[in-house]
């Protein structure tokens, strides 16, 4: 396969993966701005922008911070490259320029959704409608990844589209955990009241694992499960654990597919170890924050030795 | 003017099924299958851009749904011109790289070949696979009468819009199955098998036996990006862009996720210049830098080969009866438009003293752009054109305005007959082959005689009908 093609299905994929997982962010910032004990609407769009890799380019555009400026910011703004328009957009560039490696079905998945979406406007999904709008969004996301999944030879093309998917995934988890990592602290588990209940669980939707969680611990919401879920355990499609768990799948294939194995198999190798060696409790011990920049950092080193590898000519 | 439905009751009429639909069928419908063919158009994707205007960057071509059909006689008659045609130029091109006969024998003038902008010198006394430059050969084909056609132009280097004749085909078919039950329109849909074939067919001397081919595009950019993805595609080969080739050894390669792939031919979209910065362009970012090189030394095929212009140039195009007479020995199976050359003297002083009645174009532009229509042009406009023409008269060529046949084509008014014209594809390889069909261009205006889609021309499903 082209380097050029195997770098811009990654990059697709990606891109689409990035647009829900904003959408989910919003979707995350109007619940808990909805709380009426919490502690004031500006903090909490504030970090939601941070998890959204957003704050600076919005500070640069607006002087404060409101829902509608935060809103307009993750989803509609074309500065902002990661918001949901840019995002997608770039996706949709991707996968315009490389037709030929796409089915027809992934194809029109994609550029129904970019027909549709350029059409929205911030003022139109700012009010009521924008739980709609985040809905929307996130069955754009599966009908694609479905699109790929039931249409796709399974070539090398389709373990890069997946490899997209999984590394921004994982990027995403680790993200939102850290901008909330301090309501998951052991110690907040017991001056946790009714407010950081509702935390945990729009955490826990902002992953779109609010009934998964409940199918696993059965109905307690306790700040050291909800990390587990979202770190450890395997069960849950958007944990670290399982995210690792299919890029290394799938760098295995590639390393079938070639005859070779390069420094991202032993990156991912090492990153997935710790995951599955590690407990939550070793992981309190070095420290939450910790932890999580430093696979945020681990993750953005096998994406650079996965470029290094399949396009930068190995 | 010459309509090809015509009314009902000639022998063979190849409009038969197309006038009991349209009877059959009412406006509304006929208005609402339009706007859902437009849809599909749109979301499959097909697209392409116009320059230099800003607004909608990936526009699409307007489509009409009424097909245009051929029986199989007058089918016959284009079929047998145009492989005429595509054989005499590839000779011709064959020529004026190696002995120049033609110009020797005094046919062709020898500064229209040899002083020709496209004319390119490093292509002397190569010898391309099986000795053909152009593989791919548009002729584009007017109508007067019932068995009168006229050739327009010829391209030679690399004619565009294959895509649509199939992508129409494939439309019509999917919103109009009914139509198609009789069997007696003949499929297009193996162009893109033959195209690979007449590719492999031209692999270089050093190829390996199963020789890689690939599609050269600019990039998404490009006006025709659609179509280069498309056919890339339909024949199962990579489709790639300058920066993924490189050469080495003297091969070309292809960077690809298992390491260097070699690259035995090259299906390239992007112009002569800006193929290889080392004997072109030195500023083109487009192409190969070395790959004439390795050309010229039999280690990659190029189709079309750089140079091919110079035969399909509009000065050139007057001697095509001659070069189809001078190599072949054959009575020209299609007539050219009858041509003024303004770098002629006299017939310079007849084209401005007739600028009402002509057609004048500049001999080296392409695509509609910088054309006059004289009798649909204000005098100012004439006026204004007639000082371009005295500035460099060898720039341009004129023709009468002929009375382009029509068809009946959906428009605001109803289902009412427009100006259309043809361009079939012969693809040269071991044998020159044609698909029964072509794409049809059709000017929505009334009146208007300009088809170009960069001047808001449509296209229609081009059928030919079996025996």
């Amino acid at each position: 396969m082209l380097s050029r093609t195997a770098e811009n299905l990654y990059w697709m994929t990606r891109y689409v993966e990035r647009a829900e997982n904003m959408a989910r962010l919003v979707e995350m910032g109007a619940r808990m701005s909805a709380l009426p004990t919490s502690s004031g609407h500006r903090s909490e769009w504030e970090s939601v922008l941070s998890a959204a890799s957003a704050a600076d380019s919005h500070a640069a555009r607006h002087a404060e911070i409101t829902r509608e400026s935060a809103v307009e910011h993750i989803l509609f703004d074309r500065d902002n490259p990661s918001s949901v328009l840019a995002s997608f957009g770039a996706a949709r560039h991707n996968a315009r320029a490389m037709r030929t490696a796409l089915t027809t079905e992934a194809w029109e998945a994609i550029n129904d959704a970019w027909i549709r979406l350029r059409r929205f406007s911030a003022a139109e999904v700012q009010g009521e409608r924008l739980l709609d709008f985040a809905s929307w969004m996130k069955s754009r996301g599966a009908l694609f990844r479905g699109a790929i999944d039931s249409s796709s030879l399974r070539d090398e093309g389709y373990d890069f589209m997946r490899l997209g998917f999984f590394i921004e995934r994982a990027n995403n988890t680790a993200r939102i955990l850290d901008v909330k990592y301090y309501l998951l602290l052991p110690a907040t588990e017991q001056v946790g009241g009714g407010v950081d209940h509702y935390q945990w669980t729009t955490v826990l939707r902002a992953t779109s694992s609010l009934r998964s969680y409940h199918w696993v611990y059965r109905g307690e919401y306790r700040p050291a499960y909800i990390a587990d879920f979202l770190i450890l355990n395997k069960l849950s499609p958007r944990s670290l654990a399982h995210c690792y768990e299919m890029i290394l799948q799938h760098l295995d294939r590639l390393e079938r597919k070639h005859g070779r194995r390069f420094p991202c198999h032993e990156l991912a190798s090492v990153a997935f170890a710790r995951l599955n060696s590690w407990t939550m409790e070793d992981i309190f011990q070095e420290g939450l924050h910790e932890f999580l920049t430093d696979f945020i950092s681990r993750t953005n080193d096998v994406s650079a030795a996965i470029a290094e590898a399949y396009w930068y000519g190995g | 003017m010459y309509d090809e439905m015509g009314p009902a009751g000639r022998p063979d009429d190849p409009y038969r099924d197309i006038r009991e639909w349209l009877n059959a069928t009412d406006l509304e419908t006929l208005r609402r299958k339009s706007l859902e063919a437009e849809t599909l158009f749109r979301k499959i994707g097909i697209t392409f851009a116009v320059y230099g205007e800003g607004g909608d960057p990936e526009r699409l071509i307007p489509f009409d749904i009424v097909p245009r059909v051929f029986n199989a006689e007058e089918w016959r008659k284009l079929e047998r011109g145009v492989i005429q045609r595509a054989r005499a130029l590839n000779m011709f091109l064959h020529d004026v790289y190696h002995r120049g006969e033609i110009i020797r024998a005094g046919v062709v003038p020898a500064d229209l070949v040899y002083r020709n902008a496209a004319f390119e010198p490093a292509m002397i006394g190569v010898d391309p696979p099986r000795g053909v430059y152009s593989h791919i050969v548009g002729i584009d084909i007017v109508r007067v009468g019932p068995g009168d056609f006229y050739v327009l132009e010829d391209n030679c280097r690399t004619p565009s819009g294959v895509s649509y004749m199939l992508e129409n085909r494939e439309i019509m078919m999917r919103m109009f199955p009914s139509l198609f039950a009789r069997g007696r329109v003949l499929p297009v849909d193996d162009y893109p098998t033959q195209l690979r074939r007449t590719l492999a067919g031209v692999r270089p001397v050093k190829s390996q036996s199963d020789p890689t081919i690939v599609v050269l595009t600019p990039g998404a950019y490009n006006s025709a990006y659609y179509e280069h993805s498309f056919l890339a595609d339909q024949m199962g080969v990579e489709l790639v862009e300058g920066q993924d080739l490189y050469v080495e050894g003297g091969y070309v390669w292809m960077r690809s996720t298992g390491g260097p792939k070699r690259v035995d031919v090259i299906y390239r979209r992007i112009d002569d210049d800006f193929l290889d910065p080392l004997c072109f362009r030195r500023d083109s970012m487009l192409g190969v830098p070395g790959l004439m090189d390795v050309y010229r030394s039999g280690g990659v095929s190029l189709a079309s080969a750089p140079g091919s212009g110079v035969a399909d140039d509009k000065a050139v195009y007057t001697y095509v009866p001659d070069m189809i007479r001078f190599y072949l020995g054959e009575t020209p199976a299609l007539n050219n438009v009858p041509t003024f050359k303004c770098a002629d003297p006299s017939d310079l002083k007849y084209v401005l003293e007739n600028l009402h009645e002509l057609v004048v174009k500049e001999v080296h532009g392409s695509g509609g752009y910088g054309m006059l229509v004289g009798p649909k042009a204000t005098q100012a406009e004439r006026e204004a054109y007639a000082e371009r023409l005295k500035a460099d008269p060898a720039d341009f060529i004129a023709q009468p305005t002929l009375a382009l046949s029509t068809t009946p084509t959906l428009v605001e008014e109803g289902v009412a007959p427009r100006h259309v014209d043809l361009r079939p594809y012969a693809l040269v390889g071991d044998e020159v082959r044609l698909v029964p069909g072509g794409l049809t261009r059709v000017a929505m205006r009334q009146g208007s005689l300009v088809v170009n889609s960069s001047q808001g021309g449509g296209v229609k499903d081009t059928w030919v009908l079996a025996e």
